[in-house]
């Protein structure tokens, strides 16, 4: 019993709010049931769709790029391969942090009715990117196999560039989740920075495109450069570009960002329930 | 035991009186933080705040087992209140201290999902309210039952009549098993026959010791469910004690009611040249140990006016309208001469006529029956309060009229040898 005793206090930040958060995960799970049940219901194709929209993306993009633009792959890949795997990470990292940004001002029925760690939310707003991660990843398991294109020992390090996309989405999407509960206009700007993100990153293109131009030291800054280009490196057996000193601008901004972010986020999060 | 202790608790909310310019968008935050920079100070961004305190300096504390009831006007705090034990708002200072785990039920159905069957709803919404897996799945068949929606579980609840909705939100709720439990204002919704069932599940949880925390409107309910009471005003703790005491208390204090009117001389009376109101009152006739205007008070509408004309047939046409406007009866005098001077009429309602509710009255002056010579609109306001006795029913009474007609009911003949 002893354990359910709560003090509230004003100013105080709550003691317990990661035992509380730890407590919640039976919710954390529930949530995330909601949302992946919820996303296909009352459509003819079902899931299908996490299939149909990267493998369509992936088409006109190779042929775009390959065909009308004539963009080289790298050696000993194929280009639709190369662009697939980019679009996988891609959208899974995009997917992830537009469901972030959005999670609080989505789930304001709940935040102005009932008390748990908000943290929650974001959390199990994830899910759905997750599954359509996996969804993907088959597809391109079934496209490699297509190619008879075989990963070798750097897919061990696969799940470690998946996890650090994750985080980077936690990273920047905590942020504008927070934003989000005051200003609408992040509703707004997410779609244009994913859309801007989609060319400022190497997803139909090889970054080695850029290696070696002036701009090179810039273009790594960007912290999903290194992600995609590590995820792609080590799905496709080493053979694609990748310069590990955009992964150290990708592990550094991810992490600092990150603890930025949440802390904003606890700061602002007894807030939200005033401002929503 | 105490379980609940609350200290000193404040809420303070900063309105914005900016007229046009409030920063509701990003575009203004940054241009008015571009402008702070740079241009001028505004100083009428400054003095333009008001404060206003939801709650202010409460303190009280429950005992384990206590069922304390919270009334007061809307805007009084109790939603803020219940809200900051609940942990949703964080008051502005001051402490709370709970022992013992606590259950919200601030909303039937809360988070429940519309796309969702009943049956995904109910695990949702459990674990919302704070229960585990295990123990949705063991009350969830009392849960189907209490809500009896066997046959719709897995139907989207956006499928289910309201009806249903609520029940089932409700059943959830009422299967919680928490040693608190915060309610705001559940039995608002639902039809007579749930709230019922409602209530008494409530009453039986009061009595295996669980504290409860009540917030209505409904003033029978909480006579019949609590036995203290917390009345606020304006944030403020007023009175708190015995539920018959405090309610009583809080129903004599929240007479919103205008029962009098009246004007010294006819130059700033309303009215016109013919005539011009001079005095309109209701006047109750209280039963023995009543305070205040329920359903079995009969009252007196005096009106008096002056009339300014040497000779006139006149007479007072009394409309009484519901809070809504819809008119409930219209009642006219008989139609005599009268020379100038003062007029008064009175008019009777008895008791056991009007149902509870928000009464106006307006009068109309008449000449020769047919010409209206001034209308006093909205002359007097007046609440009925709801009183029943015998009845374990708290809903609504519906309909605008309460009467007591001879309504005889007898068993005619037993049934013996049926089939």
């Amino acid at each position: 019993m002893k354990s359910h005793d709560v003090l509230i206090q004003a100013g105080m930040p709550e003691r317990y709010y990661w035992r509380d958060l730890w407590r919640n995960r039976e919710l954390l799970y529930i949530l995330a049931v909601r949302d992946i049940s919820v996303r296909y219901k009352q459509t003819a194709l079902g899931a299908s769709w996490s299939l149909i929209r990267p493998l369509a993306t992936m088409l006109v993009m190779a042929f775009v790029f390959s065909e009308v633009a004539k963009l080289r792959p790298d050696p000993g890949v194929p280009y639709p391969l190369m662009v697939l795997a980019g679009i996988t990470i891609w959208t899974f990292f995009s997917n992830a942090f537009t469901q972030i940004s959005s999670s609080i001002t989505t789930n304001a029925n709940l935040v102005t009715k009932v008390y748990f760690p908000r943290l929650l939310m974001p959390l199990s707003a994830v899910a759905v990117s997750l599954v359509d991660f996996c969804i993907a990843l088959f597809l391109f398991v079934i496209i490699a196999f297509w190619y008879r294109f075989m990963p070798d020992w750097h897919i061990l390090v696969m799940p470690a560039f998946v996890a650090l996309a994750l985080l980077a989405a936690f990273a920047f999407g905590l942020f504008f989740a927070v934003v989000n509960v005051k200003f609408r206009d992040i509703a707004q700007l997410i779609p244009f920075l994913v859309q801007v993100g989609f060319y400022a990153c190497p997803i139909a293109y090889s970054s080695a495109q850029v290696a070696g131009k002036w701009y090179e030291k810039y273009y790594i800054m960007n912290p999903l450069v290194g992600i995609i280009d590590g995820f792609r490196w080590s799905l496709l057996g080493g053979k694609t570009h990748f310069n590990p000193q955009s992964l150290v601008y990708s592990v550094g901004i991810t992490l600092v960002c990150l603890s930025l972010s949440v802390v904003f986020f606890r700061q602002r999060e007894s807030s939200f329930v005033d401002d929503i | 035991m105490s379980v609940i202790t609350v200290e000193n608790i404040s809420k303070q909310y900063i309105i914005d009186h900016q007229r046009r310019k409030t920063p509701n968008s990003l575009r203004d935050t940054i241009s008015g933080t571009v402008k702070g920079w740079f241009g001028p100070k505004t100083p009428a961004l400054a003095n333009t705040q008001e404060e206003f305190w939801a709650l202010r300096d409460v303190n009280f504390s429950v005992e384990q087992g206590d069922r304390v009831g919270i009334v007061g006007h809307n805007g009084a705090g109790k939603s803020t209140l219940l809200k900051i034990l609940s942990k949703i708002i964080e008051p502005s200072s001051g402490s709370v201290r709970i022992r013992g785990r606590v259950a919200s039920l601030l909303e039937v159905g809360t988070g429940f999902h519309p796309e969702l069957t009943g049956r995904e709803n109910i695990f949702l919404n459990g674990s919302l309210l704070g229960m585990r897996r295990d123990e949705i799945r063991q009350s969830f068949d009392e849960i189907v039952a209490f809500a009896g929606v066997e046959k719709f579980l897995d139907t989207p609840v956006k499928r289910y009549s309201s009806g249903m909705y609520v029940r089932l939100g409700f059943a959830i709720s009422a299967h919680l098993n928490p040693e608190i439990m915060i309610v705001d204002e559940v039995l608002a919704v639902g039809d007579a026959d749930f709230q019922k069932k409602s209530l008494g599940k409530m009453r039986d949880n009061s009595a295996s010791g669980r504290t409860i925390l009540f917030v209505s409107h409904n003033l029978t309910a909480v006579q019949a469910l609590c036995n203290r009471t917390l009345y606020f005003e304006k944030g403020q703790l007023i009175e708190q004690g015995e539920t018959n005491l405090v309610v009583a208390s809080y129903l004599s204090k929240v007479s919103r009611t205008q029962l009098k009117r009246e004007w010294a001389t006819p130059a700033e009376a309303p009215g016109n040249d013919l005539v011009r109101v001079q005095r309109m009152e209701l006047l109750p006739d209280y039963p023995d140990g009543t305070t205040h205007i329920d359903v079995r008070t009969p009252m007196r509408v005096q009106f008096a006016f002056w009339n300014l004309m040497e000779r006139a047939n006149l007479n007072l046409s009394l409309h009484l309208y519901s809070l809504t406007g819809e008119c409930i009866f219209n009642v006219g005098s008989e139609s005599t001469t009268y020379h100038q001077g003062v007029v008064q009429g009175e008019c009777v309602i008895p008791g056991y006529f009007l149902n509870d509710g928000t009464y106006t009255i307006s009068v109309m002056i008449v000449k020769d029956t047919v010409t209206p010579l001034f209308n006093m609109e909205e002359g007097l306001t007046f609440d009925v309060e709801d009183y029943r006795e015998g009845v374990a029913w708290y809903g609504k009474w519906p309909g605008y009229v309460r009467p007591q007609f001879p309504f005889r009911v007898q068993a005619l003949e037993p049934i013996i040898g049926l089939r």
